[in-house]
């Protein structure tokens, strides 16, 4: 990326006053601004300064300055996020500002060598401006210029990273910490993320769908990913037997907490009352059990998920575009995640939801709202799923159906 | 023959960079899938204990989320330092290291807070914000979102490194009223308040007319001649803003320097611990938008976060502890005021109506 043709301003320094953005490195949070500018006085990249001074005027003006474009690497159609300035005539330098959206490893896991890989590779090649991460999980490199995109991507695929999705495509994934430090994880969220991405990866870089379609992978029902609001398709850990009850360690968490403790915040809590004081101990009624997690949140100790794990599939989740947000609803209840057999029955499970909702939707209309629109018993059909009474809060209150004859 | 023909280099479809590929700290790659339970010992400091004994010790702490490669070498020498070379990030743009050793966490600490990064978000904290682009690099936002979230977190800093809170508490904002918007306890996200201003000169040759007929989600769009020209026209009793057709074509210019207003939302929970999760509900609304630092914004999210602070019970998220004291005592306690645009009226509306004789006085 050129750095030539940077003449420091008559105040000495690279970059021109940013009076109103300036206010934002005062605080104690870490300031973005301080960051941008500390690297751009430092690699006297014009792209920088460009992208602070269209930045400050758009806080001036209160209006954004970016329209986006057709920008892609060879064999893809996705990943590329173009940005061409709308205000090139005052502010050229920041005339393009693309983003390399990049699949990072499942559970955001890293090792210093490969963040030092990207950095060298990011700050020959573009601005050196990363975001950890968007929210659907992509690490970002922001500030490309389309003529050094390929040579960027090249280099950082020879290392094994690879684009995300963008547009009406199978998004890039996003996975909780998993099994790697959590003893909630009730499946491998790392390994089903990376299969399934895998297993859609051409559906990643060539989007060829009525709208976008987003994974998501939480280990139990805390589910620290948001994958049931933030996801087409939500994978939540579960478990089909009972919380495992170690009353010694109840007996010791009541020592320290106090019985009142117990009764208010964890037996008073339980959603479905399944819990009951037991002399100095605590009693699961297993089939009032909802797996909510709550208790086994409070005394991580004593009490734990079940040994028959598995995952729910909950679909339908979204933002608010266009009939409002939704959550995703139950579809598929337990479904196992173990072997490789699981796991490839679980990604043909998907591929027959994927055929329907792309056979069924209308242009830009995300997969609950087509459920929602054609409804979930047309959906059930469609897939070739049974109808189970998880899937609804209860049975229907009007008699408006067509029955089979 | 173009640059990109002549190139020799074939892509490999990797997909998610391999996490196999030693991404994992040697004690979680032992434990992996054995870890017996976990706690939180102080604010920003988590503790993980195996079945096979090992304990490791994480410790979280902020960062900006718009960061640089110099953000990030800092952050690997540090984990060099203190973690053997591994660090995670968790989804709310916080950063983790690891250490075995307990001996070592405040030196961790110490480092972490000395770089700039400051340690907490963990358990009842105020954690770190989940935020999308803005200015800086979106087509259609109509304000920032790291300035606004830099300026937020300034005013919560006691409440990110402190666990002082009910329960956990997730913020998120939102630069339009469409996308990316978050899901959270508390949610800032723009509100338009006036039809998309058309431009008739560039639209037909720039955006697709039935797509973008079809884009609205109240059929307000319809096709017409300007001046001889094929454009559209927007039904303005019908037309909610929600900027839709906005991102199907610019010629719908929807964002207004003055015109595009603040909302905010509470009660967003995604997790399933105890009650269900909840989509947010919308508590206050035209607050303008007011960069460097949003200071009304700013005020109605603390006013809310410090009457849930004194009311909430423990172990209670903030749309639980509205749930147990009423909408009539939420907008009470926290000095909003309820009005009419707050009363649903789009497609389920009937749902949010109450419907029982029960009242608050």
């Amino acid at each position: 990326m050129s750095t030539k043709d940077n003449p420091s301003n008559s105040n000495g320094k690279f970059l021109n006053p940013t009076p109103i953005l300036d206010d934002l490195e005062k605080g104690p949070w870490p300031s973005f601004l301080t960051g941008f500018k500390k690297l751009a006085e430092r690699t006297k990249k014009t792209m920088i300064r460009g992208v602070l001074d269209q930045l400050e005027y758009s806080y001036k003006t209160k209006m954004g300055y970016w329209k986006g474009g057709l920008v892609s690497v060879v064999g893809y159609g996705a990943g590329i996020i173009t940005r061409y300035s709308l205000i090139q005539d005052k502010i050229p330098e920041a005339k393009e500002f693309h983003t390399m959206r990049l699949q990072p490893p499942p559970g955001l896991h890293y090792n210093t060598k490969m963040l030092r890989e990207l950095c060298d590779i990011w700050e020959k090649h573009g601005s050196g401006i990363v975001c950890m991460h968007g929210q659907t999980g992509d690490l970002m490199l922001q500030g490309v210029p389309e003529q050094n995109v390929q040579e960027c991507f090249d280099e950082l695929n020879r290392k094994g990273w690879d684009l995300g999705g963008a547009g009406a495509s199978v998004r890039t994934g996003a996975s909780c910490v998993g099994p790697a430090r959590c003893d909630d994880s009730c499946y491998d969220t790392l390994k089903v993320h990376y299969e399934v991405l895998k297993h859609f990866t051409g559906l990643v870089h060539r989007p060829e769908f009525p709208y976008k379609l987003k994974f998501k992978f939480a280990g139990c029902p805390n589910d620290c990913v948001n994958s049931i609001m933030r996801s087409d398709i939500a994978f939540i850990g579960t478990f089909r037997d009972a919380i495992k009850v170690d009353n010694a360690e109840v007996k010791n968490w009541v020592q320290k907490n106090g019985m009142d403790s117990l009764v208010n915040n964890v037996i008073n809590r339980c959603p479905t009352k399944a819990i009951t004081l037991k002399g100095e101990g605590i009693e699961i009624e297993d089939k009032d059990c909802v797996r909510c997690m709550h208790c086994i949140n409070v005394m991580s100790k004593a009490l734990s998920i079940g040994s028959d794990k598995g995952l729910s599939l909950l679909m339908g989740g979204k933002s608010h575009l266009k009939v409002g947000s939704m959550l995703g609803s139950m579809i598929v209840p337990f479904v196992k995640a173990e072997t490789d057999e699981d796991i490839e029955n679980l990604i043909e499970l998907l591929e027959r939801i994927i055929e329907w909702w792309d056979d069924n939707a209308f242009d830009h209309e995300r997969l609950g709202e087509t459920i929602e629109r054609v409804s979930l018993k047309e959906f059930l059909k469609g897939v070739e799923l049974e109808p189970d009474i998880n899937m609804v809060n209860t049975p229907r209150d009007n008699p408006y159906f067509k029955a089979e004859f | 023959m173009t640059e990109k023909a002549k190139r020799e280099y074939k892509t490999v479809e990797h997909g998610p960079y391999d996490y196999r590929n030693d991404t994992l700290h040697p004690v979680v790659l032992k434990n992996y899938g054995k870890w017996k339970h976990h706690d939180n010992p102080r604010p920003g400091v988590l503790v993980s204990v195996a079945e096979s004994g090992d304990v490791l010790y994480t410790v979280r702490a902020g960062t900006a989320r718009q960061i640089t490669v110099d953000n990030v070498r800092t952050l690997c020498d540090l984990a060099d330092k203190h973690s053997e070379g591994y660090m995670r990030f968790t989804v709310r743009n916080n950063v983790e290291l690891m250490t075995t050793d307990e001996s070592r966490i405040d030196a961790l600490i110490a480092d972490l807070e000395q770089a700039g990064f400051p340690v907490g978000g963990t358990s009842n904290t105020v954690t770190n914000i989940h935020h999308t682009q803005g200015w800086l690099h979106c087509d259609i936002p109509a304000t920032d979102a790291s300035g606004v979230v830099k300026s937020m977190m300034d005013e919560l800093m006691h409440e990110f490194r402190h666990a002082e809170m009910p329960a956990k508490v997730r913020l998120s904002t939102g630069c339009c009223a469409i996308n990316c918007s978050g899901q959270a306890d508390i949610a800032v996200i723009v509100k338009h308040t006036r039809p998309p201003r058309i431009n008739h000169e560039t639209l037909a040759k720039t955006c697709e007319l039935p797509k973008v007929v079809a884009r609205c989600p109240v059929a307000a769009i319809r096709p017409t001649r300007v001046d001889g020209r094929l454009s559209l026209e927007v039904v303005e009793e019908k037309c909610m803003y929600c900027g839709a057709c906005f991102g199907a074509c610019p010629s719908m210019e929807i964002n207004h320097p003055e015109h595009s207003k603040i909302a905010i939302w509470v009660g967003g929970k995604n997790s399933n611990a105890r009650t269900k999760p909840a989509i947010m509900k919308m508590v206050a609304h035209g607050l303008p938008n007011n960069p460097p630092r949003w200071p009304e914004v700013n005020k109605v999210v603390k006013d809310i976060l410090m009457a849930y602070k004194k009311g909430g019970r423990p172990y209670e998220r903030l749309g639980e502890w509205i749930e147990r004291i009423g909408w009539k005592r939420f907008f009470e306690e926290t000095g909003l005021s309820f009005d009419v645009d707050m009363i649903d009226s789009y497609r389920m509306a009937r749902t949010t109506f109450n419907k029982s004789a029960h009242i608050r006085f």
